[in-house]
């Protein structure tokens, strides 16, 4: 099993946090894992993303030429990356403010509203984590239990209210799945 | 009889290989004198440069570290970071340490690094046969400006010890001679005082030594003597350029 | 022994730290920044530790040859264009030899080139790269672990030979997360005697790369030699992968090496018979091993995210003894397995 999921969005929608939470529980599960950010000047043109290689065998390259997994947090990052999804894969789209649909037809697609769902909940910061709510449901690649831990140990000394706003938008994100 | 005159402790007992009437032979003598006086040698790293200094360690007895070309005052920093209670001074010529060490001795003075720079400005580069140097006046000859130097051509001498007064980093500043019976005590009481500064922790002294070159000025040593008087001080004026005061800090 | 979610950056100044450096000097440069904020932040706060933004590469370097020389554990770290610029400085310290760390983040050239991984700089850092006659120990991580623990090597190995060493990473070696468990720190074995730190009551020395007798100059060269000659028998380090019944070998070191083993992974499920050895030590090179590999295996193929630079010492080592083939990508192109794979099969099949 070798599963490489890119991450992508505006700087701002905690991309890189999505990306390394993930990792993370994949440490914490015992996998082998790699989360490379995308560096230098691309950060600086208001778009991040990053990729995260899981696997129960040693990782070959931490680069998805395929990624198995999409995470689109806005319009541009579906264009970016859809022709270079593999077949059989999935797309989460924000689809609150993702108005395009990927023009594939041999994958998956998750139409997550988590920027919707994160202002309901008074704090549109945590749509990143209602999106990984749908994504760690969807995939199984790390339980919700060690997802939560390991974003509890992320987040560190900082306020129990952000953890607990953490915990429902995890929880609301996890929900959109069946 | 009262001994009133003899060999620095701190200077071997060996000859020069200096040219007859160099400053530097003078330059060395007066180190080791302020080393004596305060009594530092043992705890005194010194770094010496690419040029005709380059062999300094061959006199001075206490320990040495050679920079590669330029570098003294980065080299000095790491030494004196690393054992904050020693004194360490850099050793550099004109070219070292105004044209290919330029942005190593000004950040060091602008970091306000606590070592003292020794800075030999005899207006060419010495070593290497008589090259135009930064220090060189408008319209005296060289190597590699044969007509003379040209303010058009080659720019103009740079004077290093107003810039670094500039930074708020460098505490003492003095532009000393090595011509005269007079100046040389003056530069000999000069270096120990940036050495005493060092010591108390005040932060960058430099002393710039206008230093005869008789060789490559293709001068005697008694005339190139009178030509740093005559010409060479008029370009390059000698007394305290900046000096806050033993004890005052530098703005943290 | 816990694990740390850790970027590579990061684990290579933690690693340095932990390994009792406390000297750091370095200047800004993209892919490694993240290695001089770490330093910026850590070394401070480690007892005696001295961080310094130096105003250039080449005042870094000089001013870690000035820590060294007083007897710090010292480091500087940069990217190609960066490194091309510190060679004054490791040419000193190799002459004057003194222990020092240099790590190296490569990125795309020549010239600026660009911020992508990439590894251009193999000739720069295993021929000395500064000029005169010396060598570098050149230690090259495929993983951030590795990173980690041959940085915590890198100053055993600076002390115990006297010479500087390289860490020879990538752009991606740095930026890329991992889960890394650090070593323990090991105590320091320097002598005091190289240490210069005033002469106190005793005799003065001093630490000079100039010696202008010819003779003398040609001792102090022949007396480095008989060193690197002891670091060429013992310091030699490599990985073999899959290489028991091969027919072809790759040889790959860093990230490439990686990629190199999900290639044979793949095609050893295809059912072809391929393996890799890895150098860890670019110098010393290991010759041997490829030369022993070849008295049973007859083809090799060198795979470099260059123009083919290691190449030259895989066919040095070979001498003709075994078909060596190349497949490269300059440039901060990172391929994928699936490509290098398709290199792979078109040399196997010929």
């Amino acid at each position: 099993m070798q599963i490489k999921t890119v991450f992508a969005g505006f700087g701002g929608q905690g991309v890189l946090m999505m990306g390394y939470s993930l990792a993370h529980a994949a440490m914490n599960e015992g996998l082998h894992v790699t989360y490379l950010p995308s560096y230098g000047a691309e950060v600086r043109g208001g778009t991040a993303n990053c990729t995260v290689a899981v696997s129960d065998e040693e990782i070959a390259s931490p680069v998805a030429s395929q990624p198995d997994f999409i995470i689109a947090m806005n319009g541009p990052s579906l264009m970016a990356f859809q022709t270079r999804i593999a077949p059989g894969g999935a797309f989460f789209l924000n689809s609150s403010i993702i108005e395009g649909r990927p023009n594939r037809t041999d994958v998956s697609l998750f139409e997550i509203p988590a920027a919707g769902i994160a202002s309901d909940l008074g704090s549109p910061r945590v749509q990143n984590v209602v999106m990984m709510g749908a994504y760690v449901k969807a995939t199984r690649l790390v339980s919700a239990d060690t997802y939560l831990k390991s974003l509890k140990s992320i987040l560190g000394g900082r306020k129990k209210a952000a953890m607990e706003i953490n915990r429902k938008a995890f929880a609301a994100g996890y929900d959109t799945i069946d | 009889m009262k001994k009133v005159f003899s060999r620095p402790k701190s200077l071997k007992n060996v000859a020069f290989h200096y040219c007859a009437g160099c400053g530097h032979s003078i330059t060395h003598r007066l180190i080791c004198d302020a080393v004596d006086q305060l009594g530092i040698r043992g705890i005194t790293i010194g770094v010496p440069p690419a040029g005709c200094a380059v062999l300094a360690y061959n006199y001075f007895d206490m320990d040495m570290l050679e920079a590669p070309h330029g570098r003294g005052c980065a080299v000095a920093t790491g030494i004196k970071r690393t054992l904050p209670d020693r004194v360490v001074f850099s050793y550099q010529g004109d070219g070292d340490l105004a044209a290919i060490g330029t942005a190593e001795t000004f950040h060091a003075a602008n970091r306000g690094e606590n070592i003292t720079v020794i800075f030999i400005n005899n207006a060419v580069y010495g070593m290497t046969g008589g090259q135009m140097a930064p220090t060189t006046l408008l319209g005296m000859t060289s190597t590699t400006s044969p007509p003379g130097r040209s303010a058009i051509l080659d720019g103009h001498p740079i004077r290093m010890s107003e810039i670094l007064a500039q930074l708020d980093g460098a505490t003492y500043i003095e532009r000393c001679a090595v011509n005269t019976p007079q100046n040389i005590l003056r530069a000999g009481r000069a270096i120990r005082k940036a050495f005493q500064y060092q010591m108390d922790g005040v932060g960058f002294t430099m002393i710039e030594v206008l230093s005869q070159c008789p060789t490559n000025w293709k001068m005697t040593a008694a005339e190139s003597c009178r030509w740093v008087d005559e010409v060479m001080a008029q370009t390059f004026p000698v007394g305290v350029i900046k000096d806050i005061g033993k004890g005052e800090r530098h703005a943290d | 022994m816990d694990k740390t979610l850790i970027s590579g950056n990061w684990a290579c100044g933690e690693a340095a730290i932990r390994a009792g450096c406390r000297f750091y000097a370095g200047y800004p440069i993209t892919p490694q920044n993240e290695l001089t904020e770490y330093m910026a932040e850590h070394m401070r706060q480690a007892e005696g530790g001295t961080f310094i933004q130096a105003e250039s590469e080449i005042a870094a370097v000089n001013m870690v040859l000035g820590a060294s020389a007083a007897g710090a554990r010292a480091m500087t770290s940069s990217s190609s264009p960066g490194i091309s610029l510190k060679q004054e400085g490791i040419s000193a310290l190799a002459a004057d030899e003194l222990p020092a760390v240099v790590v190296n983040m490569m990125r795309g050239g020549p010239g600026l080139g660009n911020i992508l991984p990439s590894q251009g700089d193999y000739f720069q850092a295993t021929r000395g790269g500064g000029h005169g006659d010396y060598r570098t120990i050149v230690l090259a991580p495929s993983s951030v672990q590795e990173l980690a623990d041959l940085t915590m090597d890198a100053f055993d190995l600076a002390d115990a030979y006297r010479n500087p060493v390289m860490i020879l990473g990538d752009g991606m070696t740095g930026q890329m997360m991992e889960p890394v468990v650090f070593g323990k720190p090991r105590p320091r074995h320097y002598s005091e005697k190289y240490v210069l730190k005033g002469s106190g009551e005793g005799k003065s020395r001093f630490i000079r790369a100039l010696i202008l007798d010819a003779l003398r100059m040609e001792e102090h060269n022949w007396k480095l030699v008989r060193k690197y000659t002891v670091i060429a028998q013992k310091e030699v380090r490599f990985e073999t992968f899959r290489t028991g019944n091969a027919k072809l070998v790759i040889i790959a070191y860093g990230i490439a090496a990686r990629i190199a083993k999900g290639a044979i992974n793949r095609l050893r499920d295809s059912g072809y018979k391929v393996g890799l050895i890895r150098p860890i030590t670019l110098w010393p090179f290991p010759a041997q091993i490829i030369r022993d590999t070849a008295e049973r295996i007859g083809k090799f193929l060198v795979f470099e995210m260059s123009t083919g630079q290691m190449l030259e010492d895989v066919q040095l080592a070979l001498e003709g003894r075994a078909r060596v083939s190349f497949y490269g990508r300059p440039g901060g192109v990172v391929p994928t397995p699936a490509e290098l794979a398709k290199a792979i099969v078109q040399e196997y099949q010929r």
